[in-house]
């Protein structure tokens, strides 16, 4: 049956009739079947006449009230609650028994007003708010990476104390297994820059100083970057989920009252993990991006051997070793950063959500900044 | 019941106050817990159980006063001095916590393996023990995910157990388990405070548990924001003259309506 034939068939089940006011008395006469269905068909008209009538007595005749349910007895309380408001008189004549015992349960002494949502923030307000948040999270950045170095430098004097096979389940699972992701993204990136870069250089005849444009953006500048990203998106936010979920699951709490501690129990393992695979993933990143480069050059006429030797040409070692210090950073970062955010989480399910997209949000945020020191600093550094 | 043990105060608690940001959840509570007794921290939902019994495994500090373990302070202290403390007590967390990437033996094994020098052998065996003691030694290879929840319960017992504490804090022992296994639980609990003289304090609301397992019990209250009545199950039963503990332990509901509710069958103690 359609919904409209249904909604018509209920409206026949219920019938609403009012009368006056007369003298100050509003009689309202309600039959039929007053349930879930049929209620909300004269809800409406039911508390718009009430309040209109504006009577001092309201009568409700409810004897031809064959059934009544919760959401009948809502409206009748409804109603009460409307009329006493005004200070008026209400009654309710001839409903049953059964009805009446269920109405006299139900007395409404509760706010029936929800308090809904906090007034808005004005802009000044919010600002003030969010920069304070900015300011405590950078005061937790700080002693977490404290308590991390602590970590770490009790790796270096105990490396027996690190659970290696954690750390390295964790290396299989961001590195070997991203190799195929890293491998198609690095690939295309190498092979579509390769292309764009063919275009305009063929007007000059310099096509091979596309080595040159592959080369050092694959090995020193967007091979690392791309590669942290990838990370950040695939384990970075794998990080906080777990360590998001066991604090939900108190296993956190576990840890503590067991006199482990979670930094050097969870976090360790996994940064070191992250540490040692994200340079061997950007290495394995420019590798692939100057694949995808030769297969344009080679498109072109350009033999493996004189491409090969433009890259050896353009690329330093400075810039090799500059692009896998900056990996090795980005590494410790993504990895920190998704553990932290993992161990902050709040309760429920969706504090992990919000932790692991916050994981990744900070995980980028943090490569980005970084990435701008870094060509700073090598700038200087001549490298 | 057995007695009630005579024995030193294990856990005391001094003039503890515990606050969220600021807002006062319980207020100046002082209470001893005596070595080799089962104590139950009872009360209504909200009315601070939990956070007292995280507050007495030095998850939180207190707001105020102190909470002495044997002796104690362990918010007072770090390093290697809060360690020696951790080391005379286990939790078993409500959800039992057992870490979810390890087989249940792993899990029993790890503070075994953190703590002591002792050969993999060794703590095998003595895992495989303690999982014995609860009835999971079948269940050792499994993952946490492929337990039952009561099995879950009884696993982290082990684990709580794995370097023999003195005490052990339990967080809703029998919470969200079927009647059957909760009993389960219970005898579990007597025998071990029974075999092994370990102190249990046990956060619950479970009638039928408080009876058969605790010597003695505080009511918490939310208003009140501390104790309400301290004692023996059946001395708050029979002889509290609060109205809130005798709903609590008459099972009445809080309205003027719910005078019939049954009374709990005694004839187990």
């Amino acid at each position: 049956m359609a919904p409209v034939d249904m909604a018509a068939a209920s409206h026949n089940d219920v019938n609403f009739h009012s009368e006056g006011p007369r003298d100050g008395t509003l009689k309202v006469t309600i039959d039929g079947r007053l349930d879930a269905d049929t209620t909300g068909i004269i809800w409406r008209r039911a508390v718009s006449t009430i309040k209109a009538a504006n009577a001092q007595n309201v009568v409700i005749d409810a004897a031809g009230i064959e059934y009544c349910d919760g959401a009948g007895i809502a409206l009748l309380v409804q109603l009460r609650e409307l009329q006493k408001r005004k200070g008026g008189n209400f009654e309710i004549a001839g409903l049953r028994p059964q009805f009446a015992e269920l109405l006299n349960d139900s007395s409404a002494n509760f706010p029936t007003e929800t308090k809904g949502m906090p007034p808005r923030e004005g802009i000044a307000e919010e600002i003030g708010h969010n920069t304070l948040e900015v300011w405590r999270d950078i005061q937790v950045l700080v002693s977490f990476v404290g308590e991390l170095s602590v970590g770490l430098i009790r790796t270096l004097i105990h490396p027996r104390d690190v659970r290696w096979r954690d750390a390295l389940s964790v290396a299989e699972a961001a590195g070997v297994n991203a190799l195929p992701i890293v491998a198609l993204v690095s690939f295309l990136m190498g092979l579509i820059m390769a292309f764009q870069a063919a275009i305009p250089l063929r007007q000059f005849g310099a096509q091979l100083f596309i080595a040159n444009l592959i080369g050092l953006s694959m090995l020193r500048e967007l091979g690392p970057l791309m590669t942290a990203v990838i990370l950040a998106g695939r384990s970075g936010s794998a990080f906080a989920a777990e360590l998001g979920t066991m604090k939900v699951r108190e296993e956190i709490d576990a840890l503590k009252t067991m006199g482990l501690d979670p930094v050097r129990f969870l976090v360790v393992p996994r940064v070191i993990a992250a540490v040692f695979m994200t340079p061997l993933l950007t290495l394995f990143a420019g590798l692939m991006g100057l694949i995808g480069g030769f297969v344009v050059m080679s498109s072109l006429g350009f033999p493996l051997i004189t491409y090969y030797h433009q890259v050896q040409y353009a690329v330093s070692y400075g810039s090799l070793v500059g692009g896998l210090v900056k990996a090795f950073v980005f590494g410790i970062l993504v990895a920190a950063i998704g553990c932290l955010r993992g161990l902050q989480t709040g309760t429920g399910a969706t504090a992990v959500g919000q932790s692991t997209t916050s994981a990744v949000v900070s995980g980028i945020i943090l490569i980005t900044i970084t990435d701008g020191i870094f060509a700073l600093v090598y700038y200087y550094l001549g490298v | 019941m057995a007695k009630q043990p005579n024995g030193r105060p294990i856990i005391q608690v001094q003039d503890f106050t515990a606050a969220y940001d600021g807002h006062v959840v319980l207020e100046k509570l002082n209470f001893e817990i005596y070595a080799g007794e089962v104590f139950a921290i009872l009360g209504g939902s909200g009315c601070g159980k939990s956070t007292l019994l995280k507050h007495m495994i030095g998850l939180y500090k207190p707001a105020a006063g102190r909470i002495l373990i044997d002796g104690e302070d362990i918010a007072a202290v770090s390093g290697d001095e809060r360690m020696k403390i951790l080391r005379k007590f286990g939790v078993l967390y409500q959800s039992g916590a057992l870490f979810g990437s390890m087989t249940l033996i792993e899990n029993v094994s790890l503070p075994l393996e953190e703590f002591t020098d002792l050969p993999p052998e060794a703590i095998r065996l003595i895992a495989m023990m303690r999982l014995q003691r609860v009835g999971l030694a079948q269940a050792a290879d499994l993952m946490p995910a492929e337990l039952s929840g009561g099995m879950q319960k009884r696993g982290a017992i082990a684990r709580a157990m794995a370097l023999d504490p003195q005490i052990l804090f339990m967080d809703e022992l029998s919470a969200g388990l079927d009647p059957v296994t909760s009993a389960d639980l219970d005898q579990l609990v007597l025998s071990l405070s029974h075999s092994l003289k370990i102190t249990f304090v046990i956060v619950t609301h479970e009638l039928p548990s408080i009876y058969t397992i605790a010597h003695r019990v505080i009511m918490l209250d939310k208003q009140q924001k501390g104790i309400i009545a301290m004692g023996t199950p059946q001395e708050l039963r029979d002889h509290s003259r609060d109205p809130r503990v005798r709903q609590f332990f008459l099972r009445q509901t809080s309205g003027e309506h719910g005078t019939s509710s049954a009374q709990p069958n005694s004839s187990a103690h």
